[in-house]
């Protein structure tokens, strides 16, 4: 009897427990944090877009999400998610700095760029040059770049993912210009032309560096030197920060200049699979990635100056503002960023090689 | 032993203090340090030796510390002239001269380097007559010099100021009443007492110019083997993972700051001694 009593209030205090927690569960799931680990210029993009995806996601689910945006340098923030920083998505400026994430932290697959559509980036865009209004030197393609009379303003490769783009995209210039067809690069019989085009590619890149007076550790820096402190004739820049700061700074200052051939810059996205795991926000982190495909994530990209994937999506007058040129990607032409980065940035690699002192 | 020492203290509460302040260094100081010791045994001696011999590293290294020694220097001279001028004479505004010592201290060293490159830029206000006699201030290791002149100003000043304050200016009147020169009043009667406090400002202002990173990556152009310092050769490891590469550099700059704070150290305990 006394046993059973107990027993009987025992039920009783789970059944309140049990009733409390199933009332409060709806509650608490009404309300939903993601965190997006992202470099410099998305800020104005993802802005827009979080606010576009909270919307949807609350007229779907009821749930409310508050997405939480941090943006820097790309290789600072990929650092930062390294090192502890619960990041559910990044939305990086290269695959490498995504790549390091995903071997050092084993959050996510190392084919984490195959999960999505277009290796997985979304928008992309290309390297392109802004001139100072009037194009006082007449810029118009890489060959001016080598002139003794230019002075260009660059981030330094080593410091800045997005100069990375800079930097190769001259290369491929140049390779191109040389050997007319970039598929040779994979064609042993033309091995001794591809070396040879390859070494004059390098001596290319090494006068453009020639001529650069200062090499700021970030773009937003660089963008300040060219800018505020009138350095340099012709900035090298992603097409969306030209667009940005044209926009910002007055188009009667500067003008766009898109060179006869650049790189595809893909920025990609991915899920932080452990950390999303950990939050319990798969779901809502996978629906926001995948929103970035959709109409509105399209729009919203054109919109801001990334050239979408799916420009069908977009409003034609921002489709209209992106000139068309021949656009190569980093697997085509230099295998793949692993590849690049070690052939030519890292310590010792040709880039820095640019910079020994000539004997 | 500890007894002994107890001894000596008037005041309660020996033991607890020193512990705290033991945790406290151990906390904020030494653990992480070592880490940077730690994290550099991941390399081999030969990739140890190779990181720091590159003519890279070499070039950044010698303009690091070249160009922070003059900036010691530059701030001994006017540091000194400053905390005398502020401590011996009276004039309208000297309180508000006298916080502006300090603004180098409270500012963000990323708004120093911006500020300063905004003026010596070849179009800023002082750096466009700088460019019409030809002289290239920002973007060169001159505006490193700036920069890192501007950051280290405070340490000389705040630490030869109370000096001077006790220093009785009736010391010098009977020098001059002896004969002395003015020069050899102030080389022989002010400049050993001021010796140590000089010597300490001018330590603390280089070892603080060693490792100025964020007013230096804005006005020194970054130039690799020209106007690269190694702060900044530091974070370029950093952005390409190689974490232990960048620790090898940090434990050298740690190790030379350690050597030459030694030695300045030594050097003021002899002043002291021949002074006394």
């Amino acid at each position: 009897m006394n046993l059973s009593l107990t027993s009987f209030a025992r039920r009783v205090t789970l059944l309140v427990l049990a009733l409390a927690l199933g009332l409060s569960a709806p509650a608490a799931a009404q309300r939903a944090t993601l965190l997006n680990v992202s470099y410099d210029p998305t800020r104005e993009f993802y802005r827009d877009f979080n606010a576009a995806f909270s919307a949807v996601w609350k007229e779907k689910t009821g749930v409310t999400v508050d997405i939480k945006q941090s943006h820097g340098g790309a290789a600072k923030q990929a650092r930062s998610v390294i090192d502890g920083l619960e990041a559910d998505v990044v939305t990086l400026a290269l695959a490498y700095d995504i790549d390091e994430i995903a071997a050092r932290t084993k959050l996510m697959p190392a084919d984490w760029q195959s999960r999505l559509p277009h290796n997985s980036s979304p928008y992309t865009s290309t390297i392109v040059f802004l001139v100072r209004k009037g194009n006082p030197k007449a810029i118009r393609d890489w060959d001016d770049l080598v002139r003794p009379d230019v002075q260009i303003i660059t981030p330094n490769p080593k410091t800045s993912g997005g100069a990375r783009w800079n930097y190769l995209a001259a290369w491929a210039y140049s390779l191109k210009k040389d050997l007319g067809d970039l598929s040779k690069l994979n064609d042993p019989a033309a091995k001794a032309e591809v070396d040879a085009a390859q070494a004059r590619a390098r001596d290319f890149v090494t006068r453009i560096f020639r001529n650069v007076p200062v090499l700021d550790s970030g773009a937003r820096g660089s963008t300040t030197t060219f800018v505020q402190r009138g350095i340099g004739d012709v900035f090298i820049s992603w097409e969306n920060e030209a667009f940005l700061a044209i926009e910002e700074l007055g188009p009667d200052k500067f003008e766009l200049v898109v060179p006869s051939l650049s790189i595809l810059a893909e920025p990609p996205v991915t899920l932080i699979d452990g950390n999303a795991r950990k939050h319990g926000t798969v779901e809502i982190a996978q629906a926001y990635l995948e929103y970035l495909y959709s109409p509105t994530g399209q729009r919203l990209a054109a919109k801001h100056f990334y050239r979408p994937v799916s420009p069908e999506h977009a409003d034609p007058e921002d489709i209209e503002r992106f000139v068309k040129t021949e656009l190569v990607t980093i697997e085509q032409v230099f295998g793949g960023w692993q590849k690049a980065q070690a052939d030519h940035f890292n310590d010792g690699g040709l880039f820095d090689q640019i910079y020994v002192p000539s004997r | 032993m500890s007894l002994r020492l107890r001894q000596h203290s008037v005041l309660p509460g020996f033991g607890l203090t020193l512990g705290i302040t033991l945790l406290y260094l151990a906390l904020i100081v030494l653990i992480p340090l070592s880490g940077v010791a730690i994290k550099t045994f991941e390399l081999t001696w030969q990739d140890f030796v190779a990181n720091l011999t590159s003519p890279r590293v070499i070039a950044s290294f010698r303009i690091t510390f070249v160009v922070a020694g003059l900036a010691a220097l530059i701030n001994a001279i006017f540091g000194l002239t400053t905390a005398w001028v502020l401590e011996r004479y009276a004039f309208p505004g000297k309180r508000i001269i006298d916080a502006f010592v300090d603004l180098p201290f409270a500012l963000p060293t990323a708004v120093a380097g911006i500020a300063l490159t905004a003026i010596y830029a070849p179009n800023g206000l002082i750096g466009k007559h700088l460019d019409a006699i030809g002289i290239k201030a920002a973007y060169s290791p001159l505006g490193i010099l700036i920069a890192l002149t501007f950051i280290g100003l405070p340490f000389v000043v705040r630490t030869v100021q109370p000096v001077i304050a006790d220093l009785d200016a009736e010391i010098e009147e009977a020098a001059a009443s002896l004969g002395a020169t003015r020069f050899h009043t102030f080389r022989r009667v002010l400049l050993p007492a001021l010796w140590p406090a000089l010597l300490t400002g001018v330590a603390l202002s280089f070892a603080r110019a060693l490792g100025e990173y964020g007013s230096v990556v804005f006005i020194s152009g970054n130039m690799p083997m020209k106007t690269e310092i190694v702060p900044l050769l530091i974070v370029t490891k950093l952005e390409q993972y190689d974490y232990a590469g960048a620790t090898a550099l940090a434990l050298v700059m740690l190790g030379a700051s350690f050597i030459l704070l030694l030695v300045i150290n030594v050097l003021q305990w002899w002043a002291r001694q021949r002074h006394a």
